[in-house]
C-alpha cells in the first residue's frame, strides 16, 4: 500500500519586507496554491497552519486565522509550531490526516511578518526559558551560533571565508531567477568579503536575513488527486520529525550548553545526519537518488554541513564539494535551486513549506529558468529551534 | 555606595576569584553531570535517577569553538544604549572531566584574535551589566596563558 499523498498546488506570496500582516500573505499564498491546484476553499476538508510567534506572546494560532481570513466554511482545523521547522510539522501533520483517511483535501499555508533586525525571544522575564537565558545572559543571538559552527568547520575541516562566500555565490544566482525570492540580485565572492563582519568569521552577506513571506501546498490523497485529473502528481513520500538522542554533543541554538558524554557514548551520528537518515528510510530512497535538494542555509557554511548531514558528500568534504560544482546547476545534485534562505531571507513558519514549493516546481518541470532538466526526486531539510528536527522526501 | 553583587541566574555559579566555579549536578545513578542544572530528574533516558547532587564544574577547559558580537544583541541583553556599541567574544568550552561543551562570553579585553580552537581557557568571575542598585555577576571566559 502506498503511503504517498499528492501535491496538487502549490502557492507563495513574494518575499520581502513589505510591512503587512502576515494573514494577507499566508492569504495569498493559500489563494494561489488552490488555484494551482484547482480546487475550491469550500472542498478542503482540513487546514493545518504553522504559527507565527511575531504576532505576540504565545502567538498567532495560524490555522484558524487562515480558515477565518479565507472566510469560514467548517473545516477541520490544527495549528503547530515548531520554530523553523513549524512548516515540516504542518506537512506532517497534513500527511497523517490523509494517511489516516480524517480529510481527503488538506490546505498547508504558514506565513510571518519578521521584525527589523535580530530574532529575540518574546518579552518578559522568564528564567526558566532557554531561549530567554541565552539572550539576557549572554547576547547570544542567532548569528553567534552560526559563527560557532563556521569557525568549528575551519578548525576541524580547513574551510576558509572563501569557501563560505561562494555558497552565497551560488544561491544569489539562482535567487535572481526566482521571482519569489527577496534578494534578486546575483553577488560576487568580492561582495561578501567587503561586507561588515557580523559574528567572526561570517559576514553579513554569510548570514540569511529575516523577511516576510507566505507559503502554501495543498495535499490530498492519490484517490482524489486520480478522481480530480492528476494522474502523476507530485508526491511526497517521507516527512522525518525526529529529536535528537541523548547526548547530544553539538551546541544547538538555543542551549547554553551541551548534554553530558560521559555517562552515555554519543552516537556516531549528527542530528542533523539523523533527520536525513529517517526521510531516505521512510522513502526508501538514498542520497545517490536525489535530483535536487533544498537545504537550510541559514549560514553559508551550514548549507556545507547540510551537504555531509544530507550524505551527498563524507564529513569535512562539503567545501571540496562545491568548489567541483556538484551543487550547483549541471552538478550532480543541485542543492537551493530556490536561491534559498540566502536569496529569501528566512520568513520562519513558512520557509519550510517554501522549500517544498521549490521541489514541487522542479519536479513537475515548472521551474522556468532555474529549472533542473529531468529532476525526478527532491529532498527538503530543515531543524527548528529547541530539537525540532524535519525533512520531507519528494518524488514523481 | 557600594553596590550589592547578585548572580544574574541564581544557582549557576559560586565563589570569588581563583574559587569561582560553574555549578552544574551530578546523578548519582548515571555520573552524567548537567549544566544549566537539572534538579529533579536525570536527562539520560537509560536513566531513572533522581535527586541529583550540586557539583562544581571543571575549572579549566578547551576551546570547542568562538565567535563573537559585533551588533548590540538584541532585549533581554542588557546595554547602555548611550554608549557605542563594544563588541566582545563568546566562546564554548569543552570541559574535559563532564564531557559537556559550555557557551560563556569572554573576560573583557579578550578578542577573536587572541583566540584559536583547542586553547586551554579558565572560567572566571565577570560583570553582566550594573544598574542603580546592582551588580549584576556572571561567569566569563579567558585563555589561561594571559592570566597574569
Amino acid at each position: 500500500m502506498t503511503r504517498d499523498v499528492a501535491v496538487l498546488g502549490a502557492g507563495m506570496h513574494p518575499w520581502g519586507k513589505w510591512g503587512r500582516p502576515f494573514v494577507e500573505y499566508g492569504t495569498t499564498a493559500a489563494r494561489a496554491a488552490l488555484a494551482d491546484a484547482g480546487v475550491a476553499w469550500g472542498d478542503v476538508g482540513s487546514v493545518v497552519g504553522a504559527d507565527t510567534v511575531r504576532g505576540g506572546y504565545p502567538g498567532y494560532v495560524a490555522g484558524a486565522t487562515f480558515a477565518r481570513a479565507l472566510g469560514w466554511q467548517g473545516a477541520r482545523v490544527t495549528s503547530v509550531y515548531a520554530a523553523c521547522a513549524s512548516g515540516a510539522q504542518a506537512i506532517a501533520a497534513a500527511r497523517a490526516q490523509i494517511l489516516a483517511g480524517l480529510a481527503d483535501v488538506v490546505l498547508v499555508v504558514g506565513a510571518d511578518a519578521a521584525p527589523k533586525g535580530f530574532f529575540r525571544p518574546a518579552g518578559g522575564d522568564r528564567p526558566d526559558d532557554p531561549d530567554w537565558l541565552r539572550f539576557r545572559l549572554l547576547g547570544a543571538t542567532n548569528p553567534t551560533y552560526f559563527g560557532l559552527y563556521a569557525r568549528r568547520r575551519m578548525a576541524v575541516h580547513g574551510d576558509t571565508p572563501e569557501d563560505f562566500a561562494l555558497v552565497k555565490v551560488k544561491n544569489a544566482a539562482m535567487g535572481a531567477l526566482n521571482p519569489f525570492a527577496r534578494y534578486r540580485k546575483r553577488v560576487t565572492a568580492e561582495e561578501v568579503a567587503a561586507s561588515a563582519v557580523v559574528a567572526d568569521p561570517l559576514r553579513l552577506l554569510d548570514i540569511c536575513a529575516t523577511s516576510d513571506g507566505g507559503a502554501a501546498l495543498v495535499l490530498s490523497s492519490l484517490d482524489f488527486a486520480r478522481r480530480h485529473g492528476a494522474a502523476h502528481p507530485v508526491r511526497i513520500r517521507a516527512v522525518s520529525t525526529v529529536t535528537p538522542r541523548f547526548p547530544s554533543t553539538v551546541l544547538d541554538l538555543p542551549d547554553i550548553a551541551t548534554d553530558p558524554a560521559l555517562a552515555v557514548r554519543p552516537s556516531d551520528e549528527s542530528f542533523r545526519a539523523s533527520i536525513a537518515r529517517v526521510a531516505y528510510e521512510e522513502a526508501g530512497l538514498g542520497p545517490e537518488d536525489l535530483s535536487v535538494a533544498e537545504v537550510y542555509d541559514l549560514s553559508t557554511a551550514l548549507e556545507l554541513q547540510w551537504y555531509e548531514d544530507l550524505g551527498l558528500c563524507g564529513e569535512g568534504e562539503g567545501a571540496k564539494l562545491l568548489r567541483e560544482g556538484a551543487t550547483a546547476p549541471g552538478g550532480r545534485t543541485p542543492v537551493n535551486t530556490s536561491g534559498g534562505l540566502a536569496s529569501f531571507g528566512e520568513a520562519v513558519p513558512a520557509q519550510a513549506i517554501a522549500q517544498v514549493c521549490e521541489l514541487t516546481l522542479q519536479l513537475r518541470g515548472a521551474a522556468g529558468d532555474r529549472q533542473i532538466a529531468g529532476a525526478r526526486v527532491g529532498i527538503s531539510a530543515n531543524q527548528g529551534l529547541f530539537g525540532h528536527g524535519s525533512a520531507v522526501v519528494v518524488v514523481r | 555606595m557600594p553596590h550589592s553583587r547578585t548572580p544574574a541566574v541564581a544557582g549557576w555559579f559560586t565563589g570569588e576569584n581563583d574559587d569561582f566555579r560553574l555549578l552544574g549536578t551530578r546523578c548519582p545513578s548515571c555520573t552524567a553531570v548537567f549544566f544549566p542544572r537539572e534538579d529533579t530528574h536525570c536527562r539520560n533516558p537509560h536513566c531513572e535517577g533522581a535527586s541529583l547532587e550540586e557539583v562544581p564544574l571543571s575549572r579549566t577547559g578547551r576551546i570547542w569553538s568562538y565567535t563573537d558580537s559585533r551588533y548590540r544583541p538584541p532585549s533581554p541583553y542588557v546595554s547602555d544604549r548611550e554608549l557605542p556599541w563594544e563588541p566582545y567574544a563568546l566562546i564554548a568550552v569543552e570541559l574535559q572531566a563532564e564531557r559537556i561543551v559550555v557557551l560563556g562570553q569572554a573576560a573583557p579585553g579578550v578578542t577573536v584574535a587572541d583566540l584559536t580552537v583547542g586553547m586551554e581557557v579558565e572560567v572566571v568571575p565577570g560583570v553582566l551589566h550594573e544598574d542603580a542598585e546592582t551588580t549584576w555577576t556572571t561567569w566569563h571566559w579567558r585563555p589561561t596563558e594571559v592570566r597574569a
